[in-house]
């Protein structure tokens, strides 16, 4: 089935993780969608890295944390926090494309 | 064992608290008062310059309360990463501040001060030593960007606040530390688990973010234990919750199982949350892995030039459709304009509505359904002069560009200001950030005792 991401997540957020990285979390609403989206496999490296237009070796982790029923994917930032060229120096504007995300599960 | 007991005031010293989570906090007879007042998060401007992101009175405001607090109670205040960046000029303002409460209150203080500004002759030295290596993803340090540094400051551990702490101090102010070393360095002088000290720390850094609903400008109260430790909000408003305490791990971590710092890491794949009562959550099972050998992380940051910025908009929609090639275009007047003279500049337009926020990684870079644009024309070049050059050219460029299907002959750009354009001052990138191998990690960070203040004496006066 199809479904919005948004629809079954209580938070998607952005944030730097230090000045080089960017890290994003997706908290599930319940324990039954994190384990079905965990169990299609939905986010890996390579969707991380088509999604947000990078190279997949920028792609620096993808992690599953079932104390938040989160997962959390982290990338290298493009452009280090504050560098001239930079657009968002607290990173913390970066998560919209996951709000917009239809998964297959 | 009795539990040691830490009161947290506010998220970044200077962000505020409700006076009666404060009260609150202090019923439960804190053996430690802590903030942490520190972020790379403002960018590298702040460590680079010399100043704080946090406002002066705001600081004086949430120091004057924890201080009087403190000293009428015997309970030592302990603060992290003063100023911001924990930079010389930084932790003088703290101190500053600290000095003039003191004064203002008549109190005498014992204040102990822990220097984190590395010298960088000494840090020179390191680098050849190849005592010096890159935090990945930060590209290696060369000779030269350790020479084009405005500062660099290192993350001091819990041992620099443990030299601090034994001549009992009423304030501890820091330099740049790892956030959870100003909690968690007096539960480790007392014997209580340096794994359990530092995670909640890690919590306790952020006060009450971790409750929900979560607030960067309210209270938090931890308590640690034998083989545990607990937080409880101050506010009646706030639940600690398994899952908000969970989530909070996450937060601005690359990994939330492995949380690195001084001297090793946190390890929490044996970790559990636990729900105690309806508002307070215990946490156990972290484990602290030390690393060989001790390694420091290193922060600085140099100039890069001098920006100046115009902010603009358009709602006309055939230059909306045509935006691309007028950019394009005035890019082009504008180095025609100045070949031979200024060259070396960085001529920016940040389209807002089509990939303002997300430049490369937009999706959707596009302005198919946009009817207006925000624009910023940005400057940046070696001189404030030559910046506000360029800003100016390509600003009065654009405003009365001829493009393809133009109709409105007047002009392009809606500017909501006069003047139109705002000097951003001196530009900053961050040019270290790396690991510094020390054998004593307390000698990088020396310690000065001092007494501010006065006991106001009736006699005397």
């Amino acid at each position: 089935m199809k479904i919005a991401l948004s629809e079954i997540t209580e938070v998607i957020r952005s944030k730097n993780a230090g000045p080089y990285e960017l890290t994003f979390d997706i908290m599930f609403k319940d324990y039954a969608w994190f384990e079905r989206v965990c169990a299609a496999k939905v986010f890996n490296k390579p969707m991380a890295a088509a999604l947000f237009r990078i190279p997949l070796e920028d792609v620096l982790g993808v992690v599953e944390f079932r104390p938040a029923k989160a997962i959390k994917i982290t990338i290298r930032r493009p452009i280090p926090s504050g560098n001239i060229g930079e657009t968002d120096v607290y990173g913390a504007q970066q998560h919209g494309p996951l709000i917009d995300l239809v998964i297959e599960i | 064992m009795e539990e040691f007991r830490i009161l947290s005031t506010t998220a970044i010293l200077g962000y505020g608290f409700p006076l009666a989570s404060f009260e609150e906090g202090m019923r439960r007879k804190p053996h430690l008062i802590a903030v942490d007042a520190g972020s790379t998060d403002p960018g590298p401007y702040y460590l680079g310059a010399g100043v704080s992101f946090t406002d002066r009175d705001a600081v004086k405001r949430d120091l004057e309360i924890m201080i009087a607090a403190g000293v009428a109670h015997g309970i030592p205040v302990v603060i992290g990463s003063a100023g911001g960046s924990g930079g010389a000029p930084h932790l003088e303002r703290d101190r500053e501040i600290i000095e003039e409460i003191a004064r203002e209150k008549g109190l005498s203080l014992r204040l102990a001060v822990i220097h984190s500004e590395l010298d960088k002759a000494f840090l020179q030295g390191e680098l050849q030593a190849g005592r010096i290596t890159p935090l990945e993803p930060a590209p290696p340090l060369s000779a030269e960007a350790l020479a084009a540094s405005s500062r660099v400051v290192a993350q001091m551990g819990v041992e620099p606040f443990l030299a601090a702490l034994q001549s009992n101090p009423d304030v501890v102010l820091a330099g740049r530390a790892y956030d959870p070393a100003c909690f968690a360095a007096l539960a480790i002088a007392r014997g209580y688990d340096m794994a359990l000290s530092l995670h909640i720390g890690k919590i306790l850094e952020c006060a009450a973010i971790c409750a929900v609903p979560g607030s960067g400008s309210d209270c938090m109260f931890g308590y640690i234990g034998a083989d545990y430790f607990r937080l409880e909000p101050l506010s009646p408003a706030r639940k600690c919750t398994t899952l908000s305490v969970a989530a909070h791990t996450l937060y601005e971590k690359s990994n939330p199982y492995i949380l690195p710092g001084p001297g090793g890491h946190l390890d929490l794949h044996a970790c559990s949350f636990a729900q105690e009562t309806e508002n307070t959550v215990t946490v156990r099972g972290t484990k602290f892995v030390p690393s060989e050998p001790y390694t420091v992380k290193l922060e600085g940051a140099r100039r890069v030039g001098y920006r100046t910025v115009s902010v603009a908009g358009t709602r006309d929609p055939v230059m909306i459709a045509e935006i691309d090639a007028i950019t394009a275009g005035v890019r082009a007047r504008v180095a025609d304009n100045f070949r031979g003279k200024i060259e070396d500049y960085h001529l920016r337009f940040i389209i807002y509505g089509r990939d303002g926020v997300m430049a490369d990684m937009e999706p959707h870079p596009v302005t198919d359904n946009c009817h207006e644009l925000g624009i910023i024309i940005e400057a940046t070049a070696a001189t404030q002069k030559e910046a506000d050059t360029i800003c100016a050219s390509a600003r009065s460029t654009m405003l009365h560009f001829g493009y393809e299907g133009r109709r409105s002959t007047a002009g392009n750009l809606a500017f909501p200001y006069s003047p139109s354009d705002f000097h951003a001052g001196e530009v900053y990138e961050f040019s270290v950030y790396h690991l510094l191998r020390t054998d004593e990690p307390a000698d990088l960070f020396p310690v000065e005792v001092l007494t501010v203040g006065s006991v106001k004496c009736g006699v005397c006066e």
